[in-house]
């Protein structure tokens, strides 16, 4: 056993008093708070960056599934050319603008990938095949957001409608007066719709239903 | 600096196979734009997306009210634009208003009832799939001029 130096004893390691505590770890607290601060907007930004990325229209394309099907029949559409030149690009309409909803997408997005590495739909005849249900799952998605992707650009407040034409200033007025949100007519504006059963002819294998195709207006009282 | 180095290899490594990646799908989609000697008339590419008609000799005139026939048996004509009304083997979107069960909601014209027979004169619990591409018959009008000058008069 070796005696304690008398120098040693009096060392106050049993008791350090808070506000020392506080001095030794000052320091090192305002550095790490720096350190996460700085730490944070870089991860932000890469964040930001690349989840921008992976909303461009170049980034849907890299996928032939994509370019093959879906993206040329958008490429006839208003919604690619128009006389102002104002494109809305495939996340416009597919990927929610707010941060919440979009990050739901993203993750949701995931099963997209596995879908594209098992080659669900890397032939059009594949694709024709589920266009159906890819088709709807779209259609249930705008049904209960209200279609809020739409409304990111064409706001009903915004509607001058001495500037539609009349059938559309009809259809507009009722339509969002009951509730009827902008899927349940526009359909098909962007992509060739699926098969739907209109009953016409019936030697072909039937298709979505009318009521899911054309929702029958909430108010039944015509006729 | 070897600890370093051994923290960015796998980045690079990936990195370096992300952009070998890249350029073999995309040079495999070069290939592909290749159309097997097919050529378009006017030298366009195969390929190439179909061009939607442009300029005003083809705006279709807006909206109006339904158009008195000329002569007897006249298809009614089209009164507003149907570029958004997609018929095709899977879907009629006419139907869509002028079917027997929209028509009153959407104030538009009832679909004719021979619409409803089929080649042997039976009639048929809905549309006949012979009448099913509307466009055949029912044409949309554009406000242009005539082509060819002509002096038809409308039958009495």
């Amino acid at each position: 056993m070796e005696p304690h130096s008398p120098t040693e004893a009096p060392v106050p390691v049993s008791a350090p008093s808070l506000a020392k505590l506080w001095r030794r770890w000052k320091s090192y607290l305002s550095v790490s708070i720096l350190v996460t601060f700085v730490a944070g907007v870089l991860f932000a930004a890469v964040f930001n960056s690349a989840i921008s990325w992976t909303n461009s229209e170049e980034f849907c394309l890299y996928c032939h599934e994509m370019k093959d099907n879906v993206y040329r029949e958008y490429q006839t559409t208003i919604h690619y050319s128009n006389r102002s030149g104002v494109r809305a690009v495939c996340a416009d309409c597919h990927v929610p603008k707010e941060f919440g909803p979009k990050m739901v997408r993203k993750l949701q997005a995931s099963n997209e990938v596995l879908q594209k590495v098992l080659g669900s739909i890397d032939t059009p005849e594949k694709f024709a095949q589920r266009r159906s249900q890819l088709a709807q799952n779209e259609w249930r998605r705008m049904k209960g957001n209200d279609s809020r992707e739409c409304r990111n650009c064409h706001e009903q407040e915004s509607f001058d409608f001495a500037r539609q034409g009349y059938r559309s200033v009809n259809q507009h007025m009722d339509g969002l007066q009951k509730g009827e949100t902008c899927i349940d007519c526009h359909k098909g504006i962007a992509h060739t719709l699926p098969r739907i059963d209109q009953g016409i002819n019936l030697a072909d294998p039937p298709g979505i239903a009318l009521e899911i195709f054309k929702p029958p207006a909430s108010d039944a009282e015509e006729e | 600096m070897k600890k370093h180095f051994l923290a960015i290899l796998p980045v690079t490594v990936l990195a370096t196979g992300l952009i070998l990646f890249t350029g073999i799908s995309q040079a495999a989609d070069a290939g592909l734009a290749n159309d097997g000697g097919l050529a378009t008339l006017r030298g366009a590419p195969v390929s190439a997306p179909e061009k939607a008609p442009t300029g005003d000799a083809l705006k279709p005139v807006p909206d109006t009210e339904v158009f008195d026939r000329i002569y007897d048996d006249q298809p009614p004509l089209v009164s507003h634009a149907v570029d958004k009304y997609p018929v095709t083997k899977d879907v009629n979107k006419c139907l869509d208003c002028h079917s027997a069960e929209n028509y009153k909601k959407e104030k538009a014209t009832k679909i004719g009832s021979s619409h409803f027979k089929d080649a042997n004169g039976k009639t048929l619990p809905n549309v006949s799939s012979r009448r099913h591409f509307c466009l055949q018959c029912h044409v949309p009008q554009v406000d242009a001029k005539e082509l060819v000058s002509n002096t038809f008069q409308r039958a009495e």
